[in-house]
């Protein structure tokens, strides 16, 4: 296994004490929420970030805040380090434990508390899938708006913790802009709740604080979120290109003009064959680069932003345009792109970058980022939403190959670097983590970091919450 | 992902398949959410991707299974939802089917499960031991809550509860001469008879040739054919499970070179997806590989035979059937749409129910096995079906026919009992004593 990025050293005291510690939680909950035998903890040992792995002294599956609370408290008077996993999807090692950290699991908390359409509110646990909540308002009418392309499986906890996007995010917003209110317990065990179904509460924006805080806070045990009500009808139309640089340039120009389209989504052409052998949706494989332009609205409201759309296209030499036919084909358009990092799978192992870009510098981000895949011999595919800045250049390796690892970790590295030094910020929603946590310096100075890593001591002196992860381990306080 | 196997592990033909299948996952945790168990339990390890660590940690340990492994392994329905929704195409159920032999040569299990195990091995399979078996539960049926309420006594329990009530009639077909059709020949297929179906149900076979020889395709009727090995090969019992399969190759071989098959139909889909991985379970056997692999092409659901013979269009009635998808059918044989588009052209009114995707909890010998998690599922499966009001339930394999049909007092039928009524043949008695 390639190390290039270090875990805090385990707490020894931590360590000798696991046995009382394992006894302790089986008081605090039923014995099937504690999972502690060498063997079953194997599972847990990382997230969808595989490279890095570390088995956690123990997990615990808690059914309630209460349970939460209690274990939290626990955690906190023992000074044992907890790491929050929701269904594990990380792509940044958010929920990748250590050695003498408890993976505190919501899992379990999987219930749709109350859908409040007077309001517009879902409340649900934080265990509870992101898609799982648009499933449940779907027949009547409204959705939930961020969707990361995970949202089968991921939990708005995660969401929450790293405020999380998606394709459909370009028009309504990240998590932040979706969420109204917490049920959060602290690291000692105090439930607190912010805001509410109103849009904004009194005194500090703490809500805003905590999503996106990668765990480091607080856990997050319920969730209000805004429904929104669906649109008369929504179109996805593919528009082929021949270079990725003329459908890099084309986006800037929708955007520029002034149109927000729910969803602009770039494919390359590795991108584009992975994700047809899986999904049969149809991608065109004639085209050097591919983005999928979802309009909704009226018939009439989508025929004319398609017009202006087509339009600006056009002038960027496209292709080929093709409109979808049914609902049929916009679903597994949708699932194409959606499942386009599992279904890299079929062809090479993969990192996914996450960085964010100035759209003006689209083109010239994607053509660097060739050069540097190229310079370490490796491949590479991107899918990304296009409309945001949002890159997800997926680096190809082979993960027998530890060398080739290496390399690919180091190309990772510098195309974020590439993504700062271009104006652009280093993760637009998979989260810092682990992985991009040593970059941090790259993208601010001591004295931002020293002010962020404050604000984090106010709510856990400690460092007991997700302890390895966001700041560079060195300069800590 | 990352493997770490020696290249004396990867000698061995199904570690070196396995490594394959391990190599494809990303972990990306798709699988989970459509799991039935992790959904029920809300524990990764029971989840596929739960399961896909244990069993490579064992695999490339050289590990013996220990009982960890096993509560985990055993939990999992086999029923391959996670195969649909992964997108990198981690070929699940050749992975659970190696664990499952490696449980079966390396761990002990206590003596109850051991014997619940034997018994059932020895026992469905055997269409007359079968038979036998329930005449025998009827008699004991009044025992089963008592049965339940003792830990290791709960399968059998369960096993009692699911006997149908009142005994049918042995069929007369599966021994009987090759049927000739009743119309311009068109085709010549044999069906599986197979092992627990004509026992559960023998009118569904009767349909189904019924239904054939209608519209002019010939029964063949090959001797030698039983059970097709799915139920011991999920208990990782291989060597049995391969016998069975070699067996059918060879009944369903010699019909081939004496008259020709086009299709050999499968009316219980557990055992479609099962005759269909012949060509796999027996590649490393010379004399049966090839023999094997044309056994599998030959293989077809009966709804997927149906569909090549375009059958008529008929005027629409006022029947709303709600079609469960057998796992096997969806997830196992990925087919969907024929039997759902040949309800419609026979005209009735389909249902889609909510969570179809989700296993009813049958899966062959897990509603014995694992009663308690397959309760729940039944139940769930059981609101989802009946929120659609339907008249009647549609499904395509018996197992999921005995399990959703011990709750909920809506009828269901094999979906070739309605097109066979549809398109001529007698109403099906369960929908005449309901209405």
């Amino acid at each position: 296994m390639s190390e290039a990025i270090q875990f805090l050293p385990p707490r020894p005291s931590v360590l000798a004490r696991r046995d009382t510690i394992i006894s302790d939680l089986l008081d605090l909950l039923p014995p099937e929420c504690v999972v502690h035998e060498a063997r079953a903890l194997v599972p847990f040992e990382t997230d969808a970030f595989i490279s890095y792995r570390r088995l956690p002294l123990a997990v615990v599956l808690p059914k309630n805040t209460a349970q939460v609370a209690a274990v939290m408290k626990y955690c906190h008077r023992a000074g044992i380090p907890v790491v929050p996993r929701g269904a594990g999807t990380s792509l940044s090692g958010g929920a990748i434990p250590q050695e003498d950290a408890i993976v505190l699991g919501l899992s379990r908390m999987s219930r749709i508390i109350e859908l409040d359409y007077a309001n517009r509110t879902a409340t649900v646990q934080a265990g509870v899938t992101n898609l799982s909540i648009s499933e449940a308002v779907a027949t009547d009418g409204f959705f939930y708006a961020p969707d990361p392309s995970s949202q089968l499986a991921c939990t708005i906890g995660g969401n929450i913790g790293m405020n999380s996007g998606g394709a459909h995010c370009l028009k309504y917003g990240v998590t932040t802009n979706n969420l109204l209110g917490v049920k959060m317990v602290l690291v000692d065990g105090t439930v607190i709740e912010l805001g509410g179904k109103h849009l904004d509460a009194a005194g500090y924006d703490l809500l805003g604080l905590v999503c996106g805080s990668e765990g480091q806070l607080g856990i997050v045990t319920e969730a209000t979120v805004r429904l929104i009500a669906k649109p008369e009808g929504a179109r996805p139309v593919l528009f082929g290109f021949d270079t990725s640089e003329e459908a890099g340039s084309c986006v800037a120009d929708i955007i520029g003009s002034g149109i927000i389209p729910v969803a602009i989504e770039f494919m390359d052409k590795p991108a584009i064959e992975i994700c047809e052998a899986f999904a049969k949706a149809g991608y065109p494989l004639d085209v050097g680069a591919l983005l999928i332009v979802e309009v909704e609205g009226s018939e009439a409201e989508m025929d004319a932003t398609l017009a202006s759309i087509v339009e600006i296209a056009r002038r960027h030499g496209v292709k080929t345009v093709r409109e979808c036919q049914s609902a049929t084909e916009a679903a597994l358009i949708w699932k194409g792109r959606k499942s386009a990092f599992g279904a890299t799978g079929r062809i090479a192992d993969y990192i996914c970058m996450d960085g964010t870009v100035p759209l003006g510098k689209l083109s010239y981000v994607l053509e660097e980022t060739s050069k540097i895949v190229e310079r370490f011999g490796l491949r590479v595919a991107n899918v990304f939403h296009a409309g945001d800045g949002n890159m997800h250049p997926l680096i190809l390796f082979n993960a027998n190959d530890p060398e080739e690892a290496a390399k690919a970790e180091e190309a990772g590295n510098e195309i974020l670097k590439l993504c700062v030094d271009a104006g652009g910020c280093l993760t637009g929603e998979h989260g810092v983590g682990i992985e991009k946590r040593d970059l941090m310096r790259h993208q601010y100075s001591d004295a931002e970091l020293a002010q962020q890593m404050t604000v984090r001591a106010a709510f856990d002196e400690g460092w007991l919450l997700n302890p390895s992860k966001v700041f560079p381990l060195e300069g800590r306080a | 992902m990352q493997t770490s196997f020696t290249p004396a592990q990867l000698e061995d033909p199904h570690v070196a398949e396995s490594e394959k299948i391990l190599r494809r996952c990303v972990h990306c945790g798709f699988c989970t959410a459509t799991c039935p168990t992790y959904v029920t339990l809300g524990n990764e390890l029971d989840s596929p991707r739960g399961r896909i660590y244990l069993i490579k940690d064992m695999l490339e340990n050289d590990r013996p299974a220990d009982e960890e492994v096993v509560t985990h392994i055993d939990r999992c329905l086999s029923c391959l939802s996670c195969v649909t929704t992964c997108p990198s195409g981690v070929d699940y159920m050749h992975l659970v089917d190696h664990a499952r032999i490696h449980i079966e040569n390396t761990y002990k299990r206590p003596l109850p499960d051991r014997l619940i195990r034997n018994l059932l091995a020895a026992v469905l399979p055997y269409p007359a031991r079968f038979r036998a078996a329930l005449a025998l539960a009827k008699i004991a049926r009044p025992f089963a809550p008592l049965l339940k309420g003792i830990r290791v006594l709960k399968p059998l329990g369960a096993m009692l509860e699911l006997a149908p009530k009142s005994a049918k009639r042995a069929a007369t077909v599966a021994e009987s001469d090759a049927v000739p059709p009743k119309a311009e020949k068109r085709g010549r297929v044999a069906i599986l008879s197979g092992c627990a179906q004509p026992v559960l149900d023998p009118e569904i076979n009767v349909a189904t040739i019924r239904l054939l020889t209608r519209f002019g395709i010939e029964i063949a009727a090959p001797k030698g054919e039983g059970c097709c090995g799915a139920l011991v090969h999920h208990m990782g019992r291989e060597e049995q499970a391969l016998t069975f399969a070699r067996r059918n190759v060879d009944a369903w071989m010699a019909e081939v070179e004496a008259g020709g098959l086009d299709a050999i139909i499968v009316t219980t889909s557990g055992c479609g997806t099962t005759i269909k991985d012949y060509g796999h379970m027996l590649r490393l056997d010379p004399a049966y590989a090839e023999k094997a692999a044309r056994v599998s092409t030959l293989a077809k659901d009966i709804t997927e035979y149906l569909a090549t013979l375009d059958l008529p269009k008929l005027e629409a009635q006022k029947l709303t059937v709600a079609y469960h998808s057998a796992c096997s059918l969806q997830h196992g044989q990925k087919i969907t749409m024929p039997p759902k588009t040949l309800l419609k052209t026979a005209g009735f009114t389909v249902r889609d129910p909510a969570e179809g995707h989700l296993c009813c909890g049958s899966a062959g010998t897990y509603n014995i096995l694992q009663s308690e998690i397959s309760t729940q599922l039944k139940s769930r499966k059981v609101k989802n079906i009946e929120a659609t009001k339907p008249d009647v339930i549609a499904a395509g394999n018996i197992g999921c026919i005995t399990q959703i049909g011990s709750g909920t007092e809506i009828p269901i039928l094999h979906t070739v009992q309605l097109l066979d009524w549809a398109y001529g043949g007698p109403k099906p008695a369960a929908i005449s004593q309901k209405r």
